[in-house]
């Protein structure tokens, strides 16, 4: 099977991957903003999102999703670092056309991952995972509040400490897009000499679009929770 | 105006391939800034020899930056630090007094090491001898103007065509990917008529063997474009994407 056995076919599943998370980003994002713009429809989405199925079926597949993306850039990191062979440079320079993130995509995608579990114990695992097993006949969780989005964003977002640790979060997401979107297009061939700023710019910019949709719901409720003087320390 | 400036050399020994390498220091005093880098290392053999120690080995045939035969990996830079030049073309003024000069062979697990900085580049033949050619049957040579190529085409084959193959794009890579090189190849042949008949085949071919020969995955850094003698662009790499994934899923 080519797209495994070689480098080429084992990039081109990195960068569909890759591009599918960046538009369930997008999409996650923007319903987020629904959440300063109105809590209430925010909510409306969450139940239009909780144990139907198909959203059951769009969460396996995202996690699907996340899982080749990790598995693949594990076994191309671990070849990449192979294939660099058994002595390592004593001195290595990179000029500036080299950024910051292209250099360390796997340790940007580990931090990823390791926010994403705390996220998901943050949300998923008290709303739809609430849901799932409420449905099964299960009690676990409160069930009133499995639906309730704003609820639990106003919860986490009082603790100063979560936003500090979303902000960290997203950081590192925006690097991780800003190389990964440009790179995901000039895999598949989309790039010539016209189009190679091009795609540049528009990861620069895709990737502030999706970073910023996400930090406007942690400052606003941050600042909210402050503003109010209802910051508390919830874990 | 000349000058001369005295420098430490860091410079990497290896007696074979299967022999544990380590550095030795020498120093040079009094070396022209005029001179190139690779007339600083006769100097220093010429020191060697004198002192009845071996000479360090190292790679080099015309000294003018075409031939694609010199190497090394000069304080973190493969050629050195100056963009666009060959280690040949490289000039001590690059260099100031006092300095301490880290000169190393290529690291890669396909290209490994002969002797202190000569490295073994059959790999990039080998990929070349897998598809980097096009076929044709003897006859009369054909009038140069009876196969018209547009001018933009052209040129950015002959863009593609100016790489070397000294192997500085797999020696920069942090993932040891000799796709500039590979790129380079299949993009020069994509762009001409002539390479037309055997397009599909020769990526595909080209690509197996480079992935055979243990070359690493391509992660778009952009290393390779920045320290390549000759300045391949990125942007034969996407085109080489574009070739290998069309013959692919054409098939």
């Amino acid at each position: 099977m080519w797209l495994i056995n070689s480098s080429i076919g084992r990039k081109f599943v990195m960068s569909i991957t890759g591009l599918a998370l960046v538009l369930f980003l997008l999409f996650h994002g923007t319903m987020n903003f629904v959440a300063i713009l109105s809590p209430e429809s925010y909510n409306a989405i969450c139940h239009l999102l909780g144990a139907n199925w198909y959203a059951l079926v769009a969460t396996v597949g995202l996690a699907v999703l996340v899982i080749l993306h990790f598995t693949f850039a594990s076994v191309l990191t671990w070849q990449n670092y192979k294939a660099r062979g058994k002595e390592r440079y004593s001195v290595s320079e990179s000029y500036d056309e080299v950024s910051f993130a292209s250099r360390n995509m796997f340790v940007l995608g580990v931090i990823i991952i390791g926010f994403m579990v705390l996220h998901l114990y943050n949300f998923w695992f008290k709303m739809q995972f609430v849901e799932i097993v409420h449905k099964m006949g299960g009690d676990f969780g409160d069930i009133s509040l499995a639906t309730d989005g704003a609820y639990y964003i106003r919860l986490l977002f009082a603790n100063p400490v979560y936003c500090v640790l979303y902000l960290i979060w997203l950081g590192a997401i925006w690097y991780h897009l800003n190389h990964g979107v440009w790179s995901s297009l000039q895999t598949l061939g989309l790039s010539n000499s016209v189009w190679f700023k091009r795609i540049k710019c528009i990861g620069k910019v895709v990737a502030t679009i999706v970073v910023l949709l996400f930090v406007s719901v942690v400052v606003y409720f941050g600042a909210e929770a402050i503003m109010n003087g209802t910051t508390a320390y919830v874990w | 105006m000349e000058k001369s400036i005295n420098i430490k050399v860091k410079v990497w020994r290896q007696a074979g391939p299967k022999v544990k390498g380590m550095f030795e220091t020498y120093e040079l005093n009094n070396i022209s800034t005029d001179a190139s880098f690779l007339e600083m290392i006769d100097i220093l053999n010429e020191q060697l020899v004198k002192e009845h120690k071996e000479p360090v080995a190292f790679d080099h045939d015309c000294r003018e930056g075409i031939c694609g035969m010199c190497s090394l990996y000069i304080n973190g830079h493969p050629h050195g630090p100056d963009q666009e030049v060959t280690t040949c073309q490289l000039h001590m003024r690059k260099f100031h007094d006092g300095q301490v000069i880290t000169i190393e062979p290529w690291r890669s697990r396909a290209f490994p090491i002969i002797k202190d900085l000569m490295v073994d580049r059959n790999a990039y033949d080998k990929i070349i001898q897998a598809g980097g050619y096009v076929s044709v049957n003897t006859g009369g040579i054909p009038d140069a103007n009876a196969i018209p190529i547009p001018k933009p085409k052209a040129d950015e084959a002959m863009d593609a065509a100016s790489c070397i193959g000294c192997g500085a794009c797999a020696a920069a890579c942090k993932n040891g990917s000799a796709m500039l090189f590979v790129a380079a190849k299949v993009s020069q042949l994509a762009l001409l008529p002539q390479g037309q008949v055997e397009r599909a085949a020769r990526a595909k071919a080209m690509v197996a063997k480079m992935d055979e020969l243990g070359f690493g995955n391509c992660t778009n850094t952009g290393a390779c474009a920045a320290e390549c003698p000759k300045s391949v662009s990125l942007i034969h790499i996407a085109r080489l994407n574009r070739e290998y994934l069309g013959a692919k899923f054409k098939d």
